[in-house]
């Protein structure tokens, strides 16, 4: 049960087609990802529904075929140092 | 139990418990790092908080992803209101956010 970390950019920006999705296969493993998504379409929304927004262009496959995705989401302009 | 049954369930844990965390394990044995490291989080932040292990319950471990509208464990409630999992918890906590939230929504806290 793992997951490149190209199709996980692709459904993300399928989904935000404005996104910038930087990924990180923090164990080499296709299975532990860190991702940081910055995307206009984020503001004005919480942390939770940002959140949300980012699992749902996942449709699915997280917590099922991707087991652990850290995620931080941000708009754009405002992502973490 | 079948899916309104586990709602009406989640509804009530997160309506009377000022903060309840839905997890894999119990707060002593967490069964996952994901669980574990916000055990860690309330702990540090002197939150008496109620553990809900969801591997004791399949219908519950499904249920409150549909509930929460959160694809995975662990999730974190305070006062009736969804909070988010662990990435956004140890961020809040990390940036004071939870503090303020814990303070502005009166969650007893120990010294």
């Amino acid at each position: 049960m793992a997951m490149e970390a190209a199709e996980i950019e692709r459904l993300i920006k399928e989904a935000l087609p404005d996104a910038r999705v930087l990924i990180e296969d923090l164990r080499g493993d296709g299975d532990h990802y860190a991702a940081l998504v910055t995307s206009a379409t984020f503001a004005g929304k919480s942390r939770v529904q940002q959140h949300q927004m980012v699992y749902g262009a996942l449709r699915g496959r997280m917590g099922s075929e991707l087991h652990a995705l850290a995620l931080q989401t941000a708009l754009p302009g405002e992502e973490p140092a | 139990m079948n899916e309104n049954a586990v709602f009406t369930r989640i509804q009530q844990e997160v309506e009377e418990n000022p903060v309840v965390l839905f997890m894999k394990g119990t707060p002593m044995f967490p069964q996952c790092g994901f669980s574990a490291a916000v055990v860690q989080v309330l702990s540090e932040a002197g939150v008496k908080f109620k553990g809900i292990d969801v591997l004791s319950d399949p219908s519950l471990r499904e249920g409150v992803k549909q509930f929460s509208n959160w694809p995975t464990i662990p999730q974190l409630y305070i006062k009736g209101e969804f909070v988010g999992g662990c990435d956004i918890v140890r961020e809040m906590y990390a940036s004071g956010e939870l503090d303020q939230v814990l303070t502005e929504k009166d969650v007893p806290r120990a010294g």
